[in-house]
């Protein structure tokens, strides 16, 4: 109805005498806004967010730049180890072989000694005994001809010892 | 009492236009149970759909205010 | 219960007065009557929309820092958020016109929001400004439609995917959804804002009329208020991507 318009007890929003003004002022603020925001807003946010995506992808690169490096240097870490550790087992090995040749040696040269001391020995026991066997048949040959004599019996020297030695190798 | 039969006549007829509002709530109840349950059966594609769920929404919505907005007319304009 | 007249409605009945309409009046700032130049509260309550989109937009992003203050995640997020709106729903191409969907958005999200402090003006709850919004955004649409793809443009009516005998049916009902379009696009928003502020207000006249009951509508009050925040920002929401959903319509006008 006309009157409730015109009192506002209506709806305000279908007074149309206050339509002009709320256009007006709506064109002119919206064009306010839209002016602060393409020239100055939008553009230094854009900037920003660029800026910052710039920053990351850079980063980022950087980042795996110094993953690179990392593994290069893991790789020669790695390498230098095992180097190393090939150096020192070429070394261990050349100490062991040089000390068993060493040992080879002196091992060769005791048992050469040893088997010549050995040698020496079983010289000097063999000719102790043939010497001690001899003794023995002089001692018998002596003895019997003492014996022969005791029982005067005539044997010459020759015989004796014949069947002295005839009887100690059946004895023996 | 012509003028209290007109009146009775208005705010029955407010009375009624709510109903519509009840229709759009049904409506917006709808898109979102639906998509609820399209949702849950395939989540990687919901992500994608929520705009389309809102501009539903906002569709079904439409006309509920617009059964609330001709209760304010009736009420204050006519 | 009303045995007045008929005249005052709403103005008085048992007891009190709720008048959940006043709210929406247009008054001038220092008296007199409304002309078409007159400060009026419209004029205080959209210079402060622009004063706060501004401020976010502008002192909050000032800093330029690398990792953003508060304030300006806030303003980044905005235009993320818009920027992303516009290419998903309108297309890459679409992105020029980012500026103006960007100032629709902040303009409409920060007078939705400005509108719920207690004692202010909604401009957005005025048909008129709607109106002018929706058939600003209709107008240009379809202007450049027509220039973009001349006579094509009309294909968004024929819509050749239909039977030959139900196409100019079809025609008809697609030109009449076209042009229901600002109509359904202002009033969707002014009737949201509307609604909103006249229930809290019916609800806020309730306290004052229970008497020791009052905390009842308060908490009622309490609740909606959060629900018109959510309103607030999906009703922006929903006026900037029926923008670009139309945008795409007249880029890409083919079905």
């Amino acid at each position: 109805m006309a009157e409730t318009t015109a009192t506002g007890a209506g709806m305000p929003q279908l007074d149309v005498s206050t339509f002009s003004n709320q256009i007006f002022w709506l064109i002119v603020t919206l064009v306010a806004l839209y002016f602060i925001m393409s020239r100055v807003a939008l553009p230094r946010i854009a900037a920003v967010l660029a800026d910052r995506r710039g920053t990351i992808t850079s980063d980022i690169a950087a980042a795996e730049e110094y993953k690179l490096k990392a593994r290069e240097a893991e790789e020669a870490y790695t390498k230098a180890l095992a180097e190393a550790r090939a150096e020192a087992n070429r070394i261990v090995e050349a100490a062991r072989a040089e000390m068993q040749a060493e040992l080879d040696v002196q091992l060769q040269k005791a048992d050469a000694e040893i088997s010549a001391k050995a040698a020496e020995s079983e010289r000097r026991i063999r000719e102790i005994r043939d010497s001690a066997l001899e003794m023995v048949s002089d001692v018998s040959n002596d003895i019997t001809a003492d014996i022969l004599g005791v029982f005067d019996a005539k044997a010459d020297k020759a015989s004796v010892v014949a069947a002295v030695s005839e009887r100690m190798k059946g004895g023996a | 009492m012509e003028g209290d039969i007109a009146e009775m006549g208005k705010f029955i007829g407010v009375g009624l236009t709510a109903i519509g509002m009840g229709g759009a709530a049904i409506g917006v109840g709808n898109i979102a149970g639906n998509f609820l349950s399209g949702a849950l059966r395939n989540p990687s594609a919901a992500a994608g759909q929520t705009a389309m769920l809102f501009i539903g929404i906002a569709f079904a919505e439409a006309l509920g205010i617009f059964s609330f907005l001709v209760a304010l007319l009736l009420m204050f304009a006519v | 219960m009303r045995n007045k007249g008929t005249e005052t409605v709403a103005s008085e009945s048992s007891g009190f007065e709720i008048k959940p309409m006043d709210q929406f009046e247009v008054k001038a700032l220092f008296g007199g009557d409304v002309s078409w130049y007159t400060p009026t509260n419209v004029t205080l309550w959209m210079a402060l929309t622009v004063l706060a989109a501004s401020a976010l937009m502008i002192f909050g992003a000032r800093g330029r820092a690398l990792v953003p203050s508060r304030a300006q995640s806030a303003a980044e997020l905005a235009y993320g958020f818009v920027h992303n709106m516009v290419r998903d729903v309108a297309g890459h191409d679409a992105v020029r016109f980012f500026p103006h969907i960007f100032t629709l958005f902040m303009f409409v999200l920060f007078a939705n929001l400005l509108g719920l402090i207690p004692f202010a003006f909604t401009t957005t709850s005025h048909i008129a400004v709607t109106a002018v919004l929706a058939f600003t955004v209709f107008l240009s649409v379809t202007a450049l439609g027509f220039i973009l793809n001349g006579a094509k443009f009309l294909g968004l009516f024929w819509v050749s995917s239909a039977p030959l005998a139900l196409r100019p049916v079809l025609a008809l009902i697609e030109l009449i959804s076209y042009f229901a379009r600002p109509i359904s696009h202002s009033i969707r928003l002014a009737g949201a804002m509307m609604a909103g502020h006249a229930v809290a207000k019916v609800f806020a006249g309730f306290a004052g009329a229970l008497g020791a009951a009052f905390f009842v509508p308060v908490l009622a009050v309490t609740a909606l208020y959060a629900l018109e925040l959510l309103v607030a920002v999906i009703q922006a929401y929903v006026f900037t991507i029926l923008t670009c959903v139309y945008l795409r319509d007249a880029l890409h006008p083919s079905h």
